[in-house]
């Protein structure tokens, strides 16, 4: 039977039938949908868990392999990083139980805060990494990645894309293979990691590499296509789609392990074409390959290496072979002064208030990662600095330290604050900083879409369980100002910012609220704007609602798309914004 | 490929573009084609600009549409249909709901909606279905199916039968919900 599954459904169906007992990750776009799965459609048969952050979960991901279960840890590019301790040092380990770590890189960064190309990790730990191209073989290539993983005691990288996890095509499904046997056979000289093991773990790892290279000279994963053999491309994952689409006639190598690449099949290929092109997404790993070996080929030259790949931006490259220009249409004339729509904090969003009473202060604000980004953008314009998860407290220490003459502030999420912002708050406390750290609680991982953590007292597998709580890791931390304080409150928030700021020593302010498009409950009655009182000042809209309509003339409420949070009527100066007379239609 | 059918859907993050995306793509499976989707999670869907891509055909391969090549359009706010214009290829039906969605950019005074905004979309598009489809949809009893009612005036300019696009908006839409997009679903064809 043929099922429209998306790239991520089409991951956890793979693991499913490919007897995976443990699955584990942490949320990050575009990967998140392959746990959520898991969770929905399959947890009677497989344990799955949203871990604190993404080291953690592949250290479960490990404990479970060297039991000898089947594994699958899931995350985005970025959250490689975070795992990338375990990972190189698992790598010259090796795995017991097949050990598949998905990993979704995000070319053109729909929603990231870089751009990485996954495939230098394999390289670095020197493991196999897989490549699909559609659904199909994104559900393929967990079962092929988990043999791999088992016949050369190696943890595997499935590296997909945005338009592989985020697109959907049609998968032949199967049945389930039985799990393996679990129970952990100790033998130290490969499990524990000292340096007198450790050595012999490095020698090992070269010779898994040999036979990975015999490896991917034989497997079917990578292979020719001939056609007319005037050009070949080489390629992989889904930019192969993308060469399929634009040159439909020509021959092609599709390397669906992306690493370690293998030599005599593109000796074997060069050969049989007059010109080489390279075709892949982000670095030039296979293109450096290829002109290591002594064969020239077109790549990087005619192919873009920053942002995504599509069919538009290959066929300049055909073109060109025809002596032609591409003459692609570009956006008509009547969009070139279109107003710009970015991303906004939601109508009744808990940060809005935070920010708008923060607005009130010369503080310098280090920001994190989570729908609270968007308060770097106007109006808001508050957030001065994002970098990675959980860093917002460590640079607002360093700032202050370092003596940045206004206030420093750290702003972060719950979520993030689990993930890694809890030992920077450690390092506030133990190292005497006078930061205000403000933990934005709204008490689920919101910009993902809305998965559990460690503070929403359920799991992935949808059982209640301990509600961890922001204020006690303040306290534990050494954070003697701990404070919690209702975000949608202007007076108390501008309150307990003025105070904590003021105070010769750091502070921690949990401003908490449930995310409202979670709860999906209007936050109060939906507001309005009396036009006789309203002077036209423009307040209300420096908070950036997206339900207040402005841009000439007095402001309006969309009463479709207020929430009734009610901070719009505290921040005007006429008491002109009230509740609705009648509160119609729910959300 | 020529024989492939692409479609192209934009609107503004929350109104509706994933459900219509799944139908349609349901639609062209239970047709027998092959198909491909694509849209865009994440950061993109707080209130920004988003699309989606749905192509069938014999053998679909990119998830992504060639600018110039669309064979219809579908949006769900006004100017979002200007700014993807450039994929809709020559003659091109394009279905665009007449509702304005503005922009924080407009409300902080930063930018300005275009008061030409139906012009311009009648003067982009020749072949122009413009519905007001929030009218439409609410007074059916909910103006969340506005985006069904869309995908009822685009179908007629499909390849795709009554039957197939019945059992997609079936499977695609939870059970209480099944009369009413029915209800703007035919709505929307029959304009
Ligand atoms: S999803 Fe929740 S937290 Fe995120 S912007 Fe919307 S209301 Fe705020
Ligand atoms: S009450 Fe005001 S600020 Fe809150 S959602 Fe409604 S319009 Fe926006």
């Amino acid at each position: 039977m043929k099922e429209l599954l998306s790239g991520n459904e089409a991951i956890a169906r793979g693991a499913w039938e490919a007897g995976v007992t443990v699955a584990c990750g942490y949320p990050g776009t575009p990967s998140t949908e392959i746990l959520e799965n898991v969770a929905e459609h399959y947890k009677d048969d497989m344990y799955c868990e949203w871990s604190p952050n993404e080291k953690v979960a592949f250290e479960v991901g490990v404990g479970a392999s060297l039991a000898g279960a089947r594994v699958m840890v899931t995350m985005k590019h970025v959250g490689l990083n975070v795992a990338a301790d375990p990972l190189m040092t698992f790598a010259c380990m090796g795995a017991v139980g097949g050990f598949v770590v998905v990993v979704a890189d995000d070319p053109g960064m729909h929603s990231s805060q870089n751009e990485q190309d996954t495939r230098n990790f394999a390289k670095f730990a020197k493991i196999p990494l897989l490549e699909p191209s559609s659904s199909a073989e994104a559900k393929e290539f967990v079962a092929r990645a988990l043999e791999i993983s088992e016949t050369f005691s190696t943890p595997v990288i499935l590296r997909t894309c945005t338009r592989v996890s985020h697109s959907r095509s049609l998968v032949e499904l199967g049945e389930r293979s039985a799990p393996p046997e679990v129970g952990f056979k100790r033998e130290s000289s490969k499990f524990v990691a000292i340096p007198l093991w450790a050595r012999k773990m490095r020698l090992r790892v070269e010779e898994r590499s040999g036979k990975l290279d015999e490896l991917v000279e034989t497997s079917d994963l990578n292979r020719i296509e001939w056609r007319d053999r005037n050009l070949g491309i080489i390629t992989s994952g889904v930019c192969y789609e993308y060469v399929r689409e634009v040159f439909p006639n020509k021959s092609v190598l599709k390397l669906g392990l992306g690493w370690p690449l293998p030599v005599e099949k593109i000796e074997e290929f060069s050969h049989g074409v007059d010109d080489l092109l390279v075709v892949e997404e982000l670095d030039p790993l296979i293109e450096e390959h290829t002109r290591a070996l002594g064969i020239p080929c077109e790549g990087r030259n005619c192919v873009p290496g920053i942002g995504e790949l599509s069919p538009g931006r290959l066929m300049p490259i055909r073109a060109a072979m025809m002596g032609r220009e591409a003459n692609l249409p570009s956006p008509v004339p009547e969009a070139a002064d279109l107003p710009g729509r970015p991303p906004v904090l939601c109508p009744g969003c808990p940060h809005r208030g935070t920010y708008a009473a923060l607005k009130k202060f010369d503080v310098a604000v280090m920001g994190d990662i989570g729908c609270y980004s968007l308060g770097t953008l106007p109006p808001l314009d508050k957030m001065e600095s994002l970098l990675c998860m959980g860093a917002a407290v460590g640079m607002a220490h360093g700032m202050q330290k370092a003596g940045e003459p206004r206030k420093t502030v750290g702003i972060l999420g719950d979520s993030t604050f689990f993930h890694s912002g809890i030992t920077g708050l450690l390092d506030v406390g133990y190292n005497k900083g006078n930061s205000t750290i403000i933990v934005a609680d709204n008490r689920i991982t919101a910009m993902t879409g809305h998965q559990e953590h460690p503070g929403s007292g359920k799991t992935l597998m949808g059982q209640d369980t301990y509600q961890a709580n922001v204020e006690d890791f303040g306290r534990a931390c050494g954070i003697k100002r701990t404070r919690t304080v209702n975000p949608y409150n202007m007076s108390e928030m501008v309150a307990a910012l003025k105070e904590e700021l003021e105070a010769d020593e750091p502070s921690l302010i949990v401003a908490k609220a449930p995310c409202p498009l979670h709860a999906r409950k209007l936050v109060g009655p939906k507001h309005t704007i009396d036009a006789s009182a309203c002077v036209g000042c423009g307040a209300c809209l420096k908070i950036g609602c997206p339900a207040i309509e402005g841009g000439g003339g007095k402001p309006m409420i969309n009463q479709n798309l207020c929430w009734g949070c009610g901070l719009c009527a505290s921040v005007c100066p006429k008491n002109a914004i009230s509740e609705s007379e009648k509160a119609e239609g729910a959300q | 490929m020529s024989d492939t059918t692409s479609v192209i859907m934009v609107g503004v993050g929350g109104q509706g573009i994933l459900l219509a995306s799944e139908v349609l793509a349901r639609a062209a499976m239970q047709a027998g084609f092959d198909v491909k989707t694509n849209e865009v999670h994440g950061m993109a869907q707080r209130g920004g600009s988003v699309m989606a891509q749905v192509r069938y055909g014999e053998e679909v391969h990119s998830p992504l549409i060639l600018e110039g090549t669309a064979t219809a359009l579908l949006s769900l706010e006004s100017i979002e249909s200007l700014r993807a214009a450039h994929y809709l290829k020559d003659g091109g039906l394009a279905v665009v709901n007449t509702q304005r969605v503005i922009p924080v950019t407009v409300s902080s005074g930063a930018a300005k909606y275009p008061e030409d905004d139906a012009e311009r979309v009648k003067k982009v598009f020749p072949k122009l279905k413009a519905i007001d489809a929030v009218a439409i949809a609410g007074e059916l009893g909910n103006i969340r199916a506005a985006n069904v009612v869309l995908l009822g005036a685009l179908s007629l300019g499909l390849d795709l039968e009554m039957e197939h696009w019945a059992a997609a908006l079936d499977g695609a839409v939870k059970p209480q919900f099944r009369e009413l997009n029915q209800k703007a679903f035919e709505a929307g064809r029959n304009l």
